[in-house]
């Protein structure tokens, strides 16, 4: 494709391309290659070249059209988008069609960047494989017989297919950074409360963080700084101001202080040997670019994963409760209106949705709140209080994303347990709070691609987009 | 739910039980007040906080509980919610609020968000103008539901061809004030929720209508055997007015005994008051409860007031009620439980009597003009130094009780320009001294030698006979003449 967000914006910034044009090429990717992809559920074409002839007319008549000017951005189907349906790929917002904007679909449109659809993703962001979508699987663009991980993973594999040099997607146990490890792109979760989540339709309200997609560093720190900021209509979001990341991407990470999570790399948690070797190698190209590198133990960091499908699944019965077929979306008629929401519900949920409804509900249920959602919540705040140990020492830690590099499709969909511990290194930022970033290092001996994760305290995005930067060039 | 009687309601009225209770029994109520708060906005979104309206007008993605809606907590919500802990003399206490799970169409969520183990109010209490103290347990903010309207069927959810669900009052800001059990009869109920209203008002954190819903209460009746530890006990719901609260909690206490005394036992359960039959009729029951699956709401952040916000807070606060009586108690010298201080705050006529006490008035007289005469319409716009001056003239003798009435009338129709000696003397009314009144009082006895042997005579009839005289006296003088004067004469006169 045409090169970086970045160079297009500046392209069309500088009226040497138009917006229009730039959108037309993507749309035609989209058209080519989507139909073995699956990376959208809906490609907003006509509202494309509109918005891209707004900002036309904004240069032409020599207005700022925004650092994202003509830039294509698909953004995941969790995203509320006014008037544009909104499907969480699930069968239960059949029809509907949001009367809002997200804060960070306003956000873009002011900045220029241009929405080209809406991606699948596993329903309502429940899954790493993208499998569990109401619509199809999504495929890994760097091998269709492989999964583009999840839950994130048609904004992952947009932007691996070329299809948008950006893509918004959501992150809750690693949504954002595991498909972007397995499609080979950029994926950031900033810190919680960085990006408002106004109009990101809930999965669980504590963990859930928006965050960018991008073939380079410096593209994720371009939208990064488009979308993060204080926003009133979030209770949860920053008031802090920050000095945007883009500028000091290429900096370096001299005398950066970095630690290998233990347990990530050799102790109970492993990943498979292949993915430990791109992490060893990523551990020395900071090294040798000046940082110093060491080992860390994070010791709670091993009980995430099981806190996670106590806190999430318990968020998630919660705010996926209105879904009921009384206001909007899928209803399935019946005599009463008790009946009516147990059909239309039974009817509009798939497999997964459903299993973690059960779970959050029992896990909440008197008598258990206690020994389940409170003690995970009790694992939680160990968890923070580990890391900030950490971060004593260290300024950032280093981990893989995932275990694996992309599975089959169908490997591991019969397998619930096993499909969770795809997250299991990416869970803990979620849990604390801290924002984590995915940079692609080598292959694995599939030749398919491999991420390696940075993790840091509350916003250190900076920071970290600095070592990504490092690790995005040694990997050349 | 069918239209047939309750069993175990069966051969009791209300009428019945306006009697009391049986010897040996006691009635233990304790009352959940709902106020709507009088904010602009609602809690949780900017969409309007009005009372009724086209339905489904006062609505966001927010108050819809649409995909991606976030709550945003209305900071005058929480200052009225400060506001009705301080005049409560509640520990404002940093609190929490909590998802309420349960599934309900006219809930847009399908959870409610509000305060569940750390309210923004803890402990206090509320003072009765009877003296009596009533515990306040908490108070903990809250929002309302939409309200459903079912079409066909029985108007009840179940069986309904269709229902219709208006949001507009989904999201209001409500407080939820919790009462200790300390109240023992319908009476001190009413009195509770009336002195609850009178405060809310007083503060301007509610309009307390009970008719309008925007002051809800649910009472928590419980009977036991004078000395015995609490029984189980009923909530009762849909009591719209003072009215029909008192009746249902008496109608309750009734129903319970009855039921205690023929070998039953009483259930605990939410009833429905049913004002057309004055019955309380059994909803669903507690053992049964639902389980709301409580947990902290992870879109709000928890809720830590400044000690100083809440000190300027506390500092505009009006005097309350129980202030006022004491203040007015203090000035006329009389126990604040005295029913004229209870009347002349509960109309607002307080400022007016302290003032006048404050400019020279008698306090007593006062405070009588004030319950006996100034329960009419425009009684406020009266002055104090007015007042003041009246009730001088009258304790004085410069006026009868009569006439003091007739210039107090036209003062508050704005007569005299607010001066009593003006209107009074407009009227003829010249102060009589006492010379003339003795004359007048000589002629009436010359004219009426038998009666007045008769009250010579007799001390026993002299009460009697001392109205007749000055039934007499006032004709002759066209009632200029003060009765007091001319009974004092009379008594001087026949020799004490």
């Amino acid at each position: 494709m045409s090169g970086t967000a970045a160079a297009l914006a500046a392209d069309v910034r500088a009226g040497r391309r138009t917006a229009r044009s730039v959108v037309e090429e993507h749309l035609a990717a989209i058209g080519a290659g989507d139909g073995e992809i699956h990376a959208f559920n809906l490609v907003t074409t006509d509202e494309a070249l509109a918005q891209a002839d707004a900002v036309d007319a904004k240069v032409a008549r020599g207005e700022d059209p925004g650092p994202l000017a003509g830039v294509p951005v698909a953004l995941k189907d969790n995203l509320c988008t006014r008037g544009v349906p909104t499907t969480c790929s699930s069968r239960i917002l059949e029809g509907w069609r949001p009367p809002y904007d997200a804060t960070v679909v306003q956000r873009l449109a002011a900045a220029g960047g241009i929405m080209v659809g809406k991606t699948n993703l596993d329903e309502f962001a429940m899954g790493s494989s993208t499998e569990n979508s109401a619509f199809g699987p999504t495929r890994n663009p760097h091998d269709t017989s492989r999964v583009p991980g999840g839950s994130s993973g048609g904004s992952a594999a947009a932007v691996a297919a070329g299809f948008a040099p950006l893509a918004l997607g959501s992150d809750t146990g690693g949504s954002i950074r595991q498909p972007a490890a397995l499609c080979g792109v950029v994926g950031l979760k900033p810190t919680y409360g960085r990006v408002s989540r106004y109009g990101l339709v809930a999965f669980a309200s504590s963990l859930d963080q928006i965050g960018p997609f991008a073939a380079t560093v410096a593209d994720a720190a371009l939208l990064y700084d488009v979308i993060a900021g204080h926003d009133a209509l979030d209770s949860t979001s920053i008031p802090e101001a920050l000095a945007p990341t883009a500028p000091g991407v290429a900096t370096g990470v001299d005398g950066l202080r970095v630690g290998i999570i233990s347990e990530m790399l050799d102790g109970s948690l492993a990943p498979d040997p292949d993915v430990a070797r791109q992490l060893r190698a990523a551990a020395a190209a900071l090294t040798a670019a000046g940082a110093e590198v060491d080992e860390v133990s994070v010791p709670a960091a091993i009980y995430g994963l099981s806190a996670y499908y106590l806190i999430a699944p318990a968020e998630a019965s919660s705010n996926l409760a209105r879904f009921d077929g009384v206001r909007y979306g899928l209803r399935v008629d019946a005599p009463t209106t008790g009946e009516m929401q147990r059909r239309s519900r039974t009817a509009g949920f798939g497999p997964e949705v459903k299993r973690r409804i059960m779970l959050g509900t029992y896990a909440l249920s008197a008598g258990y709140y206690d020994a389940y959602y409170g003690k995970a919540q009790r694992v939680r705040t160990l968890i923070m209080r580990d890391f900030d140990a950490a971060y004593e020492r260290f300024d950032l830690l280093l981990s893989p994303t995932s275990p694996t590099t992309a599975f089959a499709v169908g490997a591991k969909s019969d397998d619930p347990l096993t499909m969770y511990l795809n997250d299991v290194y990416t869970i803990p930022s979620n849990l604390a709070g801290h924002p984590a970033i995915s940079v692609p290092f080598g292959t694995g001996d599939d030749g398919l691609p491999v991420g390696v994760q940075l993790l840091g305290p509350n916003l250190s995005e900076a920071t970290m987009l600095r070592a990504a930067a490092v690790l995005e060039e040694a990997a050349k | 739910m069918t239209a047939t009687m309750p069993t175990d309601g069966v051969g009791i009225t209300a009428l019945d039980s306006a009697a009391g209770l049986p010897d040996g029994w006691e009635m233990v109520i304790g009352l959940e007040v709902h106020a709507e708060l009088a904010t602009k906005t609602k809690l949780f979104s900017g969409a309007r906080n009005e009372f009724g309206g086209e339905p489904n007008r006062h609505i966001d993605p927010t108050t819809l509980g649409l995909p991606g809606s976030l709550p945003v907590l209305n900071e005058k919500a929480v200052e009225h919610a400060i506001r009705v802990g301080l005049a409560l003399n509640c520990a404002i206490q940093p609190s929490v609020f909590s998802r309420k799970n349960y599934f309900y169409p006219d809930m847009p969520k399908d959870f409610q968000i509000s305060q569940y183990d750390l309210p923004i109010d803890g402990e206090g209490w509320l003072d009765l103008p009877n003296g009596k103290r009533v515990g306040i347990e908490r108070a903990h903010l809250e929002e309302d539901t939409g309200k459903s309207t079912h079409v066909g069927g029985s108007g009840r959810i179940s069986g309904a061809e269709y229902s219709l669900v208006d949001y507009n009052r989904a999201g209001v800001p409500l407080l939820e004030i919790v009462g200790r059990p300390d109240l023992r009869s319908a009476e001190d109920a009413a009195t509770y929720v009336s002195e609850l209203r009178e405060i809310l008002v007083a503060i301007g954190a509610s309009d307390g209508k009970l008719e309008e819903g925007s002051m809800r209460v649910d009472a928590n009746v419980s009977v036991r055997r004078t000395g015995d530890p609490f029984g189980l006990r009923c909530e009762i719901k849909n009591v719209n007015s003072l009215r029909s609260m008192r009746r249902a909690i008496d109608y309750e206490a009734a129903r319970q005994i009855d039921l205690i005394e023929s070998g039953g036992r009483v259930r605990q359960e939410t009833r429905h008051w049913d004002e057309a039959s004055g019955r309380t009729l059994s909803g669903r029951s507690k053992e049964q409860a639902e389980d709301y699956r409580y947990f902290p709401e992870p879109d709000l952040l928890p809720v830590v007031p400044d000690p100083e916000w809440i000190e300027r807070i506390r500092a505009t606060l009006p005097l309350l009620p129980a202030q006022r009586r004491a203040r007015l108690a203090g000035a006329a010298g009389v126990p604040a439980t005295e029913a004229s201080v209870v009347i002349a705050v509960e109309r607002h006529l307080d400022d007016l009597a302290v003032g006048a006490i404050e400019a020279g008035a008698d306090p007593l007289r006062t405070l009588t003009h004030v319950e006996h005469n100034l329960a009419v319409e425009g009684a406020d716009k009266l002055t104090a130094r007015a007042f003041a001056a009246l009730v001088t003239m009258e304790v004085g003798g410069q006026l009868t009780a009569t006439q003091t009435k007739a210039v107090l009338a036209e003062l508050i129709d704005g007569g005299g320009d607010g001066d009593p000696r003006a209107i009074a003397s407009a009227k003829g009314y010249e102060a009589m001294d006492s010379g003339s009144l003795e004359g007048a009082i000589d002629t009436v006895i010359a004219a009426n030698v038998d009666q007045w042997e008769r009250f010579v005579a007799d001390p026993a009839v002299r009460g009697k006979l001392s109205g007749f005289f000055i039934g007499q006296v006032m004709k002759a003088t066209k009632g200029k003449a003060d009765g007091k004067a001319v009974t004092a004469y009379l008594q001087q006169r026949a020799g004490g």
